[in-house]
């Protein structure tokens, strides 16, 4: 089984050298701090920043330097700043390579709902909407299975959909997938201690396992 | 130069009636009004409609004007920080319009430029879709959306001129410049008032042919919401 952690460390190694990535909240955002230091990539914040830089020691605090989370951070140098239209309008024109989200549910079709839960006080998409309707290449970190061991990864999604057939690759506490649409869910890596049979039983969507599947090693 | 600057919030805010319209530019407590804000919730104006992409929190941002019952509708994007928000939401004493958070900058951009509607992707095939038109521009579906203006807008600057050139700071520029654009009256409140000439209009992130009125704002709180540091 991967933690949040392992999740997010496995993610990072979907990263190359120049990529724009935006990273959304929660286990996509522990990602950045697993990226090698070797590869030049920028990340965006869609409030209005590439460029993000480490969390800020306390006197680096600035109340006008916050992510999409509303967290404090600093900028990395050779960073830019620009308004919410201008930063949409670089998620909506594809110009950002990689993003990284959460997500409650995910369909074999690659649907993804991550933004409200029936009876539940409805916070908003914030910008989960836009970001799935024109990313390059999504990658959905989440949990396999709910708290009550409910399959995530279905035939098609009960909640309320943020975007259809987007998501191109899972990463979760038990497997790396990739979503082949039209085909299914294609199981690429296992999770330390996690058997093919596992997952099997975790996947409701149709799961494609062909040949020999390697665990994940760190 | 025209000169567009009042004395102070209370001023700025003088003529804003019941049922107004209003844009709050913001992200988050980053970059919000918080003069108007104060001098909205002193004047006891009822019934606005406001649109902004957060709802501030409990007991800061819009969140006051929310507590005091001095909102109708609230049009944004995100607003999941705010308990009394939620209470007024479930008890139907206000209503709520959730809008994709690129889809509402640019609503608002575009009623700033004069574009009455335009195409994005976002929210397509989602609830988000209902009632839009779709259309199919070299295969992919996009929903028609509406510009978005307001009666009045408020937006909150690093620095001002007295004419209403404005420049932003940081993260803090968000919604606002598209805010200052689209509002019939915009009102600039600024960290730093400063005379004809000192801004250099090379740097100038707001024209202030969008602005109407402006003034120095004064005891900025600034107040983080997730504090978050490097150990």
């Amino acid at each position: 089984m991967l933690d949040k952690i392992g999740i997010a460390k496995r993610i990072a190694r979907e990263v190359r050298d120049g990529m724009y990535i935006n990273l959304g909240i929660g286990i996509p955002t522990l990602v950045a701090n697993y990226i090698p230091k070797r590869l030049n990539v920028v990340l965006q914040s869609e409030n209005g920043l590439l460029g993000i830089g480490p969390f800020p020691t306390e006197d680096q605090v600035d109340p006008d330097l916050i992510n999409a989370g509303k967290q404090t951070i600093t900028m990395m140098p050779g960073s830019s700043l620009f308004s919410s239209a201008e930063s949409f309008g670089m998620i909506r024109g594809g110009h950002v390579d990689l993003t990284i989200l959460g997500a409650m549910e995910v369909s074999e079709e690659g649907d993804i709902a991550n933004w409200k839960v029936p009876g539940k006080m409805v916070k908003g998409m914030g910008g989960a909407m836009d970001l799935v309707a024109s990313a390059k290449h999504i990658i959905v970190a989440m949990q396999h299975c709910s708290k009550d061991g409910a399959s995530k990864l279905l035939k098609t999604c009960t909640l309320p959909i943020t975007g259809l057939k987007c998501v191109k690759k899972i990463v979760t506490d038990l497997a790396v997938l990739d979503v082949v649409p039209g085909v299914g869910f294609k199981l690429l890596e296992r999770a330390p201690g996690v058997s093919v049979e596992d997952i099997k039983k975790a996947t409701e969507g149709k799961l494609i396992v062909e040949g020999e599947i390697p665990e994940i090693k760190f | 130069m025209i000169n567009k600057v009042v004395a102070n919030a209370d001023d700025a805010v003088r003529d804003i009636p019941d049922n107004a319209i209003l844009m709050l530019g913001g992200f988050g407590l980053s970059g919000i009004p918080e003069n108007c804000i104060s001098a909205l919730l002193k004047k006891g104006i009822k019934g606005l409609t406001c649109i902004s992409n957060n709802a501030g929190v409990d007991d800061f941002g819009i969140g006051l004007l929310l507590k005091s019952r001095q909102v109708k509708k609230m049009i944004s994007s995100y607003v999941g920080e705010n308990a009394e928000f939620e209470r007024q939401l479930l008890s139907g004493e206000l209503e709520v319009e959730l809008i994709p958070q690129g889809t509402l900058a640019e609503r608002c951009r575009a009623g700033g430029a004069g574009i009455p509607a335009f195409f994005t992707p976002a929210g397509y095939g989602t609830e988000v879709a209902e009632g839009k038109e779709v259309r199919e521009f070299d295969g992919k579906k996009y929903l028609m959306e509406r510009w978005l203006k307001a009666d009045f807008s408020f937006v909150k600057a690093w620095k001002g001129d007295t004419s209403g050139n404005l420049i932003y700071r940081g993260t803090a520029r968000n919604f606002n410049p598209m805010m200052a654009a689209a509002g019939n009256i915009t009102i600039a409140e600024v960290e730093e008032l400063v005379p004809l000439g000192e801004l250099d209009p090379n740097h100038i992130h707001t024209p202030g042919i969008y602005v109407q009125r402006i003034f120095q704002g004064k005891n900025y709180e600034k107040r983080i919401e997730q504090k978050t540091i490097t150990i």
